[in-house]
């Protein structure tokens, strides 16, 4: 590796990592401003215009909190699982592509921390450790309440994660009929999804001229049941039983000041990472009009980049939606839509498209 | 080669690094006197194993590694014992009186299978697999000649998830009976 490839592969995972701390800061403000609209309140006003100063004005008023450490704790785990809730929130999202790759002086940057050729393994990967996170906070904080609340949030969490693990097998079987072979990369699986549909169904090109191919087309029953599985896992409403105000059994309840509040950062960039990841995977992540030759090249180099954006946060305001209109489950619920509704819907879905795949590829089972 | 020039390759000192601190957590995985440290420490052996794994650019077997046995098994392992009896506080009496045959049996299973590995591949470079990727490879090899011994272990944990359902179902009593039939 020569030394300006070295730079290059440095500069993108800062680049990445940067983004994702000024994106959290944006999400937390957004947040608050469209729930207060929801809601008929004003939201944040004080702090900057609009109020956009106001996640600073918390995160340092958190970082000068006294961090209360209980005197029953076990001190190693107690002060190691905040971490262990962070790192995994930022390295999802470094397989991510966020933007089309471009070339400067001979070297090919990717707007991707890093390009995984095992991608959405990496993905599942990491938000199934991300689960130690909750269950170490809940137990090593020595008191019964965390721990049933570690409890409960691990159950849940490796409950969706199963739905969601389906949700992405069904997507990279579709995906694999899309490309010369199979892919697990996430770069691949967003350049399969250039173009419109009207360029692959002839027939119907008039109409699906303006259609694009995204992946949410045929796979619709797989982003329902993703996106679904993805609010479950980062512990939104309506599915925020370990945070919710009436119940004081959180698995962070003995969290104070910053160590809290890194349990808040998790949260709120694996909000984005989430949605990013499901724009990747279902909305055609970067691709887009880039009107290239029309508008300077700096443009429509960096259009990419604002399709992905655009995108991520429609699905991050899906987010925000969800939690001011649909009331809490009770963890009885919760349980029984994971495994009697998701679970056996996302199978049958997997079972259903892959049918329809190899019904398309090897014709039916009978002509031999 | 000498064990001198062995060290002079730094992949040789990440694996010697590695290694040293996969033994040293899973000796600490059976004295532990903590059940939860137990499973911690089996957590960093199994993370140390998918370091070796990435070191011969076994992309998904690693990554597999993290998620099935990490991110699954074990934390199921966490999640049965938080709903058992999780020791929170000091934790004293796990251990056990019978050591020796444990001991002896961990030993012969090592010898046998460093015996058969040096056996089938002797002092054999591995062989870079991957063209076109890896996860094709594997996957053509696991549906094409190793289809039979898959499909056996996914017969073994079907039995062993049945069984399980049978072990921990509580037999009715003859009232709770009586109250389910009247529904």
């Amino acid at each position: 590796m020569s030394w300006p490839e070295f730079w290059i592969v440095v500069l993108r995972v800062v680049a990445t990592f940067a983004l994702l701390l000024l994106v959290t800061l944006i999400n937390v403000w957004a947040e608050r401003k469209i729930l207060a609209d929801m809601q008929n309140r004003l939201g944040p006003r004080r702090a900057g215009p609009w109020g956009i100063l106001q996640t600073v004005a918390d995160g340092l008023k958190l970082f000068f909190k006294e961090a209360v450490i209980p005197r029953r704790v076990e001190i190693g785990m107690y002060l190691l699982a905040p971490f262990l809730a962070v790192v995994p929130a930022f390295l999802i999202f470094m397989v991510v592509p966020w933007g089309r790759p471009f070339t400067i002086g001979g070297n090919e940057v990717a707007l991707q921390g890093a390009d995984l050729n095992i991608g959405l393994l990496f993905i599942l990967a990491m938000s199934s450790l991300a689960v130690y996170a909750v269950v170490l906070a809940g137990w090593s904080s020595g008191s019964k309440y965390p721990l049933l609340g570690g409890v409960r949030a691990t159950a849940q969490a490796i409950s969706y994660e199963a739905a969601m693990g389906l949700a992405m097998v069904a997507v990279v079987m579709f995906s694999a009929t899309q490309g010369d072979g199979g892919t697990l990369s996430l770069s691949e699986i967003v350049e399969r999804q250039a173009g419109t549909w009207g360029d692959i169904i002839p027939a119907l090109e008039p109409v699906l001229r303006f259609v694009p191919r995204w992946n949410l087309f045929p796979q619709i029953v797989a982003f329902v049941i993703f996106f679904t599985a993805i609010v479950a896992e980062t512990n939104r409403a309506p599915f925020d039983l370990v945070e919710a105000e009436q119940e004081i059994v959180g698995f962070h309840t003995e969290y104070s000041g910053m160590r809290f509040a890194m349990f808040f950062l998790a949260e709120y960039v694996n909000i984005f990472s989430m949605s990013a990841i499901a724009a990747t995977l279902f909305l055609g992540g970067w691709n887009g009009p880039t009107f290239e030759g029309s508008v300077p090249a700096i443009v429509s180099g960096i259009l990419p980049t604002v399709w992905f954006l655009a995108k991520t946060y429609l699905l991050v305001f899906l987010f925000i939606w969800v939690r001011a209109t649909l009331p809490r489950l009770r963890y009885d619920q919760l349980m029984q839509l994971g495994w009697k509704r998701l679970i056996p819907g996302a199978l049958a879905w997997l079972v259903l498209s892959t049918a329809v795949i190899s019904f398309r590829q090897f014709g039916p089972p009978w002509s031999s | 080669m000498s064990f001198i020039d062995w060290l002079g390759s730094p992949v040789n000192w990440v694996f010697l690094v590695v290694g040293l601190a996969i033994l040293f957590s899973s000796w600490r995985v059976v004295t532990a006197k903590n059940v939860v440290h137990a499973a911690l420490y089996l957590v960093a052996a199994l993370g140390g194993a998918a370091i070796l794994f990435l070191m011969l650019s076994a992309e998904f077997v690693a990554w597999v590694v993290v998620l099935v046995y990490i991110g699954a098994v074990l934390v199921l392992f966490l999640f049965g014992i938080m709903i058992t009896r999780a020791p929170t506080g000091k934790d004293v009496g796990l251990d056990t009186p019978h050591k020796t045959s444990p001991a002896l049996l961990s030993v012969a299973t090592f010898v046998l299978l460093s015996w058969a590995s040096i056996q089938a591949f002797g002092t054999t470079q591995v062989e870079s697999v991957g063209e076109p990727t890896s996860t094709e490879v594997l996957g053509i090899a696991l549906l094409g000649r190793f289809v039979i011994p898959f499909e056996v272990v996914s017969f073994v944990l079907l039995a062993a998830l049945i069984g399980g359902v049978t072990i921990a179902r509580r037999d009715l009593t003859p009232a709770e009976e009586e109250e389910r039939r009247a529904v």
